[in-house]
């Protein structure tokens, strides 16, 4: 699995540099929801928040066809090996966002001597930003997936993002 | 100078500078109708679109673009791996081929056939092998239910389409598509055969598989229809073929119906390309305001409306131009 995602082999600089650019502009998620943190990220791609605009809106329904997943609810035991499976049959190079507290920890499901919940989604799959929130509001979506394009791009907040509330 | 017109005189350089032009066409026309497609599907959901790559996302599919061509290829372990991989190609192909004989004005056109509507048809209907192909071999339930569909739907399509314009085709007395539009000098054919071509229209969107007949693509049931398993640019093909299909469909509206290159004053491609983007954007309103059809009123749709109507109008355009 860590060969699919590490360092590339031969490193091509500027055409890196543009792809990544190309790839931060164009996040396509994933049609995919685990609870109720999901109805926020539909939200997002509404009307009043639009994800359209960062042209992360692409909610393809096919993991063959998307570039990002976002965990968006409680990853219930039996849920865990259907979320690993789908995040394998994603193709390179993909992103997880991991959304709202359950899919950070648990969330408030999880106890001591809880036996159903998967606490955590960086446990299965490898998470790249997390957002906090139960469950987050749209803006906190949209600030997590700016925070990817940052992480992406490995420079600094473009000035497009900057005035975005 | 001289020798390079010399080239273009030629058969082989005529083909060369066409295939180079219409390469470049097919590429410029999907990027604008996919930005186009995602403001059109925007505005009409109260909402911007696409803003911030570009001005007014205007660099949003080229980023797209960028991103498929890096993305991984996957080849899942149990597909039918020479089907598999050739399916895209065999939709794009005769897709590209369709453009030989459309003609852009008076002159810019790449052969002048005498058969040429016959020959886009032929060429439409390949499609269809090709999305049979790609849900086959991608040996996944959801392709194989996806290409089904698909199948059923464009052969029953199919059907009506070659009627409807087999009426406007009985006006002027010949299949190449210059002599129809050259035959519009008067009207255009959108006055005399409205009801072709509301048919026409009806039986396009249907053959492009969109909305509200995109059941081969319907993500509710089917997750992405006959392409699900396809990744990156293979998946990108699908997705070209699909907006060049707009185009043709759009453009043999144009020829037939609306007076193809004919207009006041701005020179006839120009004419052409404003004609066959305001068919597209019916379309793409068509998609963004109507919900998906059931199948089986799709089909019957097809069979028990569609066909009888486009006979009858064959037979009402040939009984008047007989009387005539």
């Amino acid at each position: 699995m860590e060969t699919k995602t590490g360092e590339p082999l031969i490193k091509i600089g500027l055409l890196e540099e543009a792809l990544n650019l190309a790839r931060a502009n164009s996040l396509w998620p994933m049609t995919f929801g685990l609870a109720c943190c999901a109805i926020e990220m539909m939200a997002a791609g509404a009307a009043r928040f639009d994800l359209d605009r960062f042209g992360a809106g692409v909610f393809r329904p096919s993991p063959r066809q998307s570039d990002l997943m976002i965990v968006a609810g409680t990853i219930s035991k039996k849920m865990a090996p259907a979320v690993v499976r789908l995040w394998e049959q994603m193709p390179a190079p993909k992103w997880v966002i991991a959304m709202g507290n359950c899919a950070i920890s648990g969330g408030p499901f999880y106890y001591p001597t809880q036996y159903a919940i998967v606490p955590g989604a960086d446990l299965i799959i490898p998470v790249d930003v997390y957002v906090p929130g139960c469950p987050p509001r749209p803006e906190g979506l949209i600030e997590g997936i700016l925070h990817l394009e940052e992480k992406i791009t490995k420079r600094g907040r473009l000035r497009k993002f900057r005035d975005v509330k | 100078m001289d020798n390079l017109v010399r080239i273009l005189g030629t058969d082989l350089g005529r083909m060369l500078a066409g295939l180079i032009g219409v390469i470049a066409l097919v590429s410029v026309n999907a990027l604008f109708l996919i930005w186009m497609e995602r403001k059109v599907a925007a505005h009409m959901q109260l909402r911007p679109g696409p803003m911030e790559v570009g001005w007014h996302g205007a660099i949003q599919t080229i980023a797209d673009a960028l991103k498929l061509m890096g993305k991984e290829l996957i080849t899942p372990a149990e597909v039918d791996r020479s089907v598999y991989l050739l399916a895209p190609i065999v939709v794009f192909l005769p897709v590209l081929l369709s453009f030989l004989v459309i003609p852009f004005s008076q002159t810019l056109v790449i052969r002048d056939m005498n058969v040429g509507v016959l020959l886009i048809l032929a060429f439409a209907a390949l499609t269809v092998l090709a999305i049979l192909m790609a849900g086959w071999a991608s040996n996944n339930k959801y392709a194989v239910f996806g290409s089904i569909r698909s199948v059923a739907q464009n052969v029953a399509y199919e059907i009506p389409l070659l009627i409807t314009v087999m009426s406007p085709i009985l006006m002027v007395g010949s299949y190449r598509l210059t002599d129809i539009v050259a035959a519009q000098e008067k009207f255009w054919f959108i006055v005399s055969q409205p009801l072709a071509f509301i048919l026409y229209i009806t039986c396009a969107t249907a053959e492009t598989n969109r909305a509200p007949f995109d059941l081969p693509e319907a993500e509710s049931e089917l997750v992405a229809g006959f392409h699900t398993e396809y990744s990156g640019m293979r998946f990108g093909l699908f997705f070209l073929a699909e907006y060049t299909n707009m185009f043709i469909v759009a453009a043999l509206a144009t020829i037939f119906f609306l007076g193809g290159w004919r207009g006041p004053v701005l020179p006839g491609w120009v004419w052409f390309l404003l004609k066959v983007y305001a068919i597209i954007f019916l379309i793409m309103w068509f998609r963004w305001t109507f919900p998906r059809v059931r199948f089986d009123q799709l089909i019957t749709f097809a069979w028990k409306i569609l066909i009888p109507l486009a006979f009858a109008n064959l037979l009402l355009t040939a009984l008047v131009m007989k009387l005539m």
